[in-house]
């Protein structure tokens, strides 16, 4: 009897012995674990970076596929699969000349073969549909030597270097890119399993010396904010960075991650529709503006991470920008919004619908802010919550809306921004129109000097707040959680996850 | 015996008044005066823990969680009576022709009824309110069609059972009008098992209208209602727990109250 309870213990023991043993092996970071998992919201659109459009899948495939140029974390340029490059004079010429060192993952060299078929296809020179809209421009992609390419376009534009972060894939390989996707970034492709996330491993060819140090990068999708939450705290993620305030504040308190703030690239905004009354009176919208606090808003929704604006710029794009927030003031001013709204015959106020989209919590709550605000000055607004399918069709595309909340997403140039406000641009959802806007938009779009071209974006800044064309509230901050077994994550102006540089800390 | 029951009946029936009262007066109440006001903000006050100043504490935005419990009371109440005073009446009318005449109206209600129950109910009301849009109205009417079928139902068989009843039959002989055999005869006599079918319609259309208002098709912010307050919650649960705590502690309250109150009528009818 007593022998029999003896086996059984040391069973058991064993058994625990064993379990613990797997707990040990797969979960916590054991010694010799350079790998790291990043949690992200939302599956991926597309491998191919060419026809990957959501910036949520932009910012894996960053590590994948690199092209002639890439950003770097300044916002600036710098050569990537071009060892170097130059713009001809009248601007219409830009001349690569390929780095040798540049292997792809499936270890072929990069040649000037597959810069050429690469630019073609994004450029749709290869079968006539433009992946890259900027980049349409292109006329020609000739192979000078071996190691030399030479782009011509239609007409200048500065910011189109810009557009030549395209990726640079294998010659004919567009059709495989969808499935098994072969680039020249710090990391090469494992695997991919849809609702679950992307592998993927160190590129040991990688041309930049010494990187990437981790072995092994896997994004995973995380289906809540709650649930990230939790998947951080037991160590299933490393690196989260789309925290919610509270979630920063939790996770400060438990001292096992850092969390950073950093300026996104998105810019918030009240949209309001310039075509519908009442908001077609430029009063009535000066008033909106006035009425509007935005330092309640960001330290209630954003809590204070965020950067307020004035205009349509980003204060990251510095040489561009112009701080335009003193217009109408950071803080509420009710009663010059009440003099505006009694001069435009509004003085009683009016019934304001504000559609939001309602999966954007961020947007939800800021809208709640913007109704208590508005009240104060006789508005009487209320919130209506769209899908997010409904609002790109009926608000963005169809424009049949008041006022809206949203944010913009913003790419590197600085004109990105003010294009949409052009009064024939398809993306001109508020319906603004201005002649003496549109004149200056196209005077900054040829111009060539840098400086002047920064001073017409300036001036265009000024009108659209002038005009009070619709209300930018801010630059939201992002919270992004790191492991404090990680190091080495560097912050972007642009939306990606850089893991080349991250290490396992010694 | 009999003290005994009797003693056991009133307990549930107080024990249910008290509950439902304070609840009901305080929702009352809430749309005349609140201690805050529901939507104020307060920069300086975000967050404030459960105190004399702010009975619940205040939530992210600093407004006070008492004072919108209170108003989220008052609306998720008024809603969800709306939606059984609707459900109930059609319930009434439709129940009471079918379960008298039968026939071919019989027939198509009934199979209509049978089609709406196939439906999970709250996912029918998604539905609705999709075609129709977000809004109290709407709401009401989608919850309100949701609950129509189990009154039809309810109604009908007691006009069923009733209406081969003896005094049916010579109110019938002596040529008493149709309408008022349905209304003022037969009525009544359903009345005590009807009060609790709506004592418990009360309890599902109040966790129905939380359920709907969790997930955001219900009340809108800035609007507070039991539902949306608990949804806004979840994401501070681990910083200002008191926040989730005070709108679900309210809907437990109110739940828990009228299932007394109705489990204290049925054994008054017994």
């Amino acid at each position: 009897m007593k022998k029999k309870l003896c086996s059984l213990l040391l069973a058991a023991l064993l058994a625990m012995a064993v379990l613990s043993g797997c707990t040990d092996g797969t979960g916590e970071s054991s010694e010799n674990n350079f790998s790291a998992v990043v949690g992200i919201q939302q599956d991926i659109d597309s491998l191919d970076p060419h026809l990957a459009t959501a910036a949520g899948t932009k910012e894996i495939l960053f590590n994948i596929f690199e092209g002639l140029v890439k950003s770097d974390e300044n916002g600036n340029l710098i050569d990537a699969v071009a060892e170097s490059h130059t713009v001809s004079q009248d601007g219409l010429v830009y001349t690569f000349t390929l780095r040798d060192n540049v292997k792809f993952h499936n270890g072929n060299a990069v040649t000037a073969e597959d810069v050429k078929y690469s630019l073609e296809r994004v450029s749709g020179l290869l079968d006539g549909t433009p992946l890259v809209s900027a980049l349409s421009t292109i006329k020609s992609v000739d192979i000078l030597d071996e190691k030399t390419v030479q782009v011509t376009v239609e007409s200048p534009n500065t910011e189109l270097i810009y557009s030549f972060t395209a990726a640079i894939i294998p010659s004919g390989s567009g059709e495989e890119e969808g499935t098994s996707p072969v680039g020249t970034g710090p990391f090469s492709f494992v695997s991919y399993t849809p609702q679950e996330g992307i592998v993927l491993k160190k590129n040991p060819d990688y041309w930049q010396e010494g990187l990437p140090y981790l072995d092994q990068v896997t994004f995973r999708i995380v289906g809540s904010a709650e649930t990230a939450l939790m998947e951080l705290q037991s160590g299933a993620i490393d690196i989260y960075p789309y925290l919610t305030d509270s979630q920063a504040q939790t996770l400060k308190e438990g001292n096992t991650h850092q969390v950073v703030a950093s300026p996104s690239n998105v810019v918030q905004a009240l949209f309001l529709n310039n075509a519908v009354a009442p908001l077609d009176n430029v009063l009535v919208r000066q008033a909106i503006l006035y009425a509007i606090d935005k330092e309640e808003i960001n330290e209630y929704v954003g809590g204070g991470t965020g950067s307020l604006i004035g205009s349509a710029m980003l204060p990251s794009l510095a040489d561009n920008y112009v701080d335009l927030n003193s217009v109408y003031g950071t803080k509420a001013n009710v009663e010059k919004a009440k003099e505006l709204l009694a001069e435009a015959g509004y003085a009683d106020g009016f019934d304001l619908v504000i559609d939001i989209p309602s999966n954007y919590e961020f947007h939800m709550q800021t809208g709640e802010v913007i109704v208590e605000q508005l009240k104060a000055v006789g508005i009487n607004a209320s919130i209506n919550p769209v899908e997010w399918d409904t609002w790109l069709s009926d608000i963005y595309n169809g424009r049949n809306y008041t006022a809206t909340i949203s944010g913009i997403t913003c790419d590197q140039t600085p004109g990105y921004l003010l294009n949409r406000f052009q009064t024939q641009s398809s993306k001109n959802f508020i319906n603004y129109s201005n002649a003496e806007y549109d004149e200056v938009y196209l005077k900054a779009q040829a111009e060539q000097d840098m400086e002047k071209k920064a001073g017409y974006y300036k001036q265009l800044q000024q009108i659209l707040a002038d005009d009070a064309a619709t209300a930018f509230l801010q630059v939201p901050g992002n919270m992004t959680a790191i492991s404090n077994r990680l190091e080495g994550y560097k912050f972007y102006p642009i939306y990606v996850q850089d893991m080349s540089t991250v290490s396992v800390k010694k | 015996m009999p003290a005994h029951v009797t003693k056991k009946r009133n307990k549930y029936l107080t024990a249910g008044l008290i509950m439902t009262g304070t609840a009901v007066l305080l929702g009352i109440l809430a749309f005349f005066w609140t201690p805050w006001s529901t939507t104020a903000m307060s920069a300086s006050e975000r967050f404030a823990a459960p105190s004399f100043r702010h009975l619940f504490g205040t939530d992210n935005f600093g407004r006070d969680i008492f004072s919108r419990v209170m108003k989220g009371m008052g609306t998720s109440v008024m809603i969800s009576a709306l939606v059984v005073l609707l459900s109930a009446s059609v319930g009434i009318f439709l129940g009471a022709l079918t379960g008298y005449f039968g026939g071919v109206l019989d027939e198509i209600v009934m199979r209509v009824t049978d089609a709406v129950n196939g439906f999970p109910s709250i996912l029918l009301a998604l539905v609705v309110i999709s075609v129709l849009g977000t809004g109290r109205q709407n709401l009401i009417l989608s919850l309100g069609i949701v609950f129509s079928p189990s009154y039809i139902r309810i109604v009908r068989s007691e006009y069923l059972r009733l209406r081969d009843a003896d005094y049916i039959k010579r109110a019938r002989l002596m040529g008493v009008g149709k309408g008022r055999i349905l209304f003022v005869h037969i009525l009544p006599n359903i009345l005590p098992v009807f009060w609790v079918s709506v004592m418990i319609g009360l309890n599902n259309a109040i966790l129905a209208e939380s359920g709907m208002s969790y997930l955001g098709i219900g009340v809108q912010p800035p609007d507070a209602s039991l539902g949306n307050m608990l949804s806004d919650a979840q994401g501070y649960l681990q910083t200002a727990p008191w926040y989730a705590l005070a709108p679900g502690l309210a809907i437990v309250w109110i739940v828990l109250g009228f299932s007394l109150f109705s489990e204290g009528i049925r054994r008054l009818g017994e």
